[in-house]
């Protein structure tokens, strides 16, 4: 596979095509019909979620968030093949791969409420948390792929970046560290087609991203992101290589950001509606319902009921996160160092003699 | 006349330099088309086209190094870095190069260029958002740092920051972007940069402070005015150069200072204020210098956000105790 789609040969990677038809049975990864409806399912509640805080940012109920909206297949299909022993080094809209690794949704809506909380991940191991400089993380993910090579542990390392992280040096410097440790790190880069405003071409005068494989000398191929069944192919043969030693990997999953950058973003300042219309036609939760359908797995029925039960799931997730208690003053200071210095707890304590100065204030001031 | 907020001031000042010097060149990323995520560079792709006004790749090294060799060879660039927290890949650049060219060469080379960085709290947003470290920059040798608390100012220094040989970090606090209007001259002016402005006049304590906290500090002083205290309010617009003749005039005449700002404590803009306050006004001093700052901790995501920000009551709490110590 990544020689016949070696990036210098311009072609992506599809296993069906956009009316969820199977192009060549013989690209198909080896998964039976119960787990792609469970991805199909997982990525459905995703979507599901997604949409849902976006309305409740709208209400006012939770602060900015990136929306994964268009991109579910990615995740979906990471979800699919990322193991517990794996590790999961996210950028920020990887819901599905993360939850897949025991994040909870009330997790994630207590970090975009404002709560660090939300990245402790009390049921999920190996996993980063969500990494706002961009493309930052990668780094850490051919440090951790480092660790792993040193003690010879069978495990992989599943890093993710957007288009516009190509550009920062940090990404650079990891392929390429990854490169000459030859570490077995999957370098997952989402190319929804923009970095906030700005398109892919403004970020890259080569022909794909994938290409830039070459020059790191580790192996890149460009896939159809929307497409399950190409990227969970493509993760499978990616994981091959990586346990054989021949890690790391590059992959572009092409995709496209139906939503805005975050809920502070309008898309209509840069894109049209015809773009946007092009793209609705690559869907990737339309295509995979496509082929289960034709398959006989799923049906509209079915699917308009698990919709009303997962609108259910979110909303009780989101209501738990919206009771989570109160946030203390000591939490801000208590996880900066190991054992805390004299300074900062002097600081602890002169802010709480401020709170009980302002309260008696507060309380005479109701009075008069 | 005409009433802008902040956005709109720097975007005229922007606008203004663009028209009056060929030179000018303003990039950063999604400042073209978008027109910045605030706003700041709205229609100055259209007016001037994109090779004078245009989105760079996603990379805040890249652009401060290459705004670095426009520069050299004759450009004026005013770049954006999009968030106070995504500066840190740039400080190589800035540290290593913008900083040290002048005077490595001799005084042959010169780097006349303005890094425009919206910084600060209070705006309820994901993590690194919310700094303000002045401190760190204001540590760096040969950056001037700057940093306007209104439409008025912004659009004068912004002007003044252009026109200067100097490299200089222009510190933009959007939490008050769009809360203050004011009326502001449509025609060029400049500020001169390294002076601060002495908004009230008091007699009991000075208040040093800067950006969107000069507004927290008069929250605080219609407080102590109903305790008959007087503050005097020095707005310090150039945290470097510090104007040491305004502060040092202040204290003589009120024996008392607090800083308030934003960053964290240790290490921060008011132990050098108060230090000035010590050097040059020593027998002055009827209490010693107070400060009102962060604490040593990250910035809070937004539900603990109070916790770390200023408010005028913990302005007022440190006016209470300097007035009885």
């Amino acid at each position: 596979m990544f020689e016949k789609y070696n990036p210098i040969n311009k072609l992506m990677f599809q296993v069906i095509d956009n009316d969820g038809k199977v192009i060549d049975k013989k690209l198909m990864p080896k998964v039976s019909d119960e787990r792609v409806l469970k991805a199909y399912k997982d990525m459905l509640f995703a979507r599901t979620a997604d949409l849902q805080i976006v309305s409740y940012q709208r209400q006012g109920r939770i602060y900015t968030y990136p929306p994964n909206y268009g991109q579910e297949a990615i995740s979906g299909a990471t979800a699919v093949i990322i193991e517990e022993k794996d590790w999961l080094v996210p950028a920020f809209r990887e819901m599905g791969a993360m939850l897949a690794k025991g994040v909870t949704l009330k997790e994630l809506f207590l970090l975009f409420m404002g709560y660090e909380d939300g990245n402790a991940y009390k049921n999920a191991n190996k996993v980063l948390p969500i990494s706002v400089p961009i493309a930052s993380q990668l780094l850490h993910a051919t440090g951790i792929g480092y660790e792993i090579k040193y003690n010879k542990k069978k495990e992989l390392v599943y890093a993710f970046v957007g288009d516009g992280g190509t550009s920062e040096g940090d990404f650079h410097e990891a392929v390429n560290f990854a490169g000459v440790w030859k570490v077995p790190v999957i370098f997952i880069i989402q190319n929804n087609q923009y970095g906030i405003s700005t398109p892919t071409r403004m970020q890259t005068a080569s022909d794909s991203l994938a290409i830039k494989a070459l020059a790191y000398g580790v192996k890149g191929i460009q896939v159809d992101g929307n497409d399950f069944f190409a990227m969970l192919k493509v993760l499978e043969e990616s994981k091959k290589a990586c346990e054989n030693g021949e890690g790391p990997i590059l992959i572009e999953a092409v995709t496209y950001r139906k939503g805005a950058h975050t809920t502070s973003d309008d898309p209509t300042k840069y894109r049209t509606k015809e773009e946007e219309q092009e793209w609705d036609k690559k869907d990737p939760l339309k295509r995979l319902k496509q082929y289960l359908i034709d398959k006989k797995l799923w049906s509209e029925k079915e699917e308009e009921t698990i919709i009303e039960d997962f609108k259910k799931e979110v909303d009780r997730q989101f209501i738990e996160a919206e009771n989570y208690p109160e946030y203390k003053a000591e939490d801000i200071f208590k996880y900066m160092y190991a054992e805390m210095p004299q300074e900062l707890k002097d600081q602890e304590h002169r802010l709480k003699e401020f709170y009980r100065w302002k309260e008696e204030r507060v309380s005479q001031t109701s009075k008069k | 006349m005409k009433i802008m907020n902040m956005v709109g001031a720097i975007n005229d000042a922007l606008d203004i330099k663009l028209k009056e010097d060929n030179n000018v060149v303003v990039f950063g990323e999604d400042v073209g088309v978008e027109g910045g995520v605030f706003r700041v560079t709205e229609n100055l792709q259209k007016k001037y086209g994109a090779e004078r006004v245009f989105d760079s790749p996603l990379a805040e090294s890249g652009i401060v190094g290459t705004a670095i060799g426009m520069s050299i060879a004759g450009l004026r660039p005013v770049v954006e870095m999009q968030f106070c927290g995504f500066i840190y890949p740039a400080m190589n650049q800035i540290i290593s190069h913008a900083t040290r060219m002048r005077n490595r060469s001799r005084g042959k080379l010169e780097t006349p260029m303005v890094i425009r960085m919206p910084y600060g709290g209070g705006i309820n947003a994901l993590e690194h958002h919310s700094e303000s470290m002045e401190a760190l920059f204001g540590h760096i040798p040969g950056l001037k740092v700057i940093a306007p608390s209104t439409p008025h100012d912004a659009k004068g220094m912004l002007i003044a920051a252009i026109e200067s040989n100097d490299t200089i970090l222009y510190m933009e606090p959007k939490r008050i972007y769009r809360a203050i209007k004011q009326e502001v001259s449509e025609d060029k002016f400049s500020i001169e940069l390294g002076k601060a402005n002495v908004l009230t006049q008091g007699k009991d304590v000075t208040i040093v402070s800067f950006g969107a906290m000069i507004r927290e500090v008069q929250k605080a002083m219609v407080m102590a005015k109903e305790q008959g205290i007087s503050v005097e309010l020095i707005d310090l617009r150039s945290i470097y150069p510090i104007d040491r003749e305004t502060i040092r005039n202040s204290v003589k005449k009120t024996g008392r200072i607090i800083t308030v700002t934003e960053g964290p404590k240790s290490f921060g803009l008011g132990a050098e204020i108060a230090q000035i306050a010590i050097e040059e006004a020593f027998l002055s001093l009827e209490a010693p210098p107070a400060r009102v700052s962060s604490y040593d901790v990250i910035v809070p995501l937004p539900k603990g956000e109070h916790h770390y920000m200023q408010d005028a009551y913990k302005i007022l709490y440190e006016i209470e105790k300097i007035v009885k110590y």
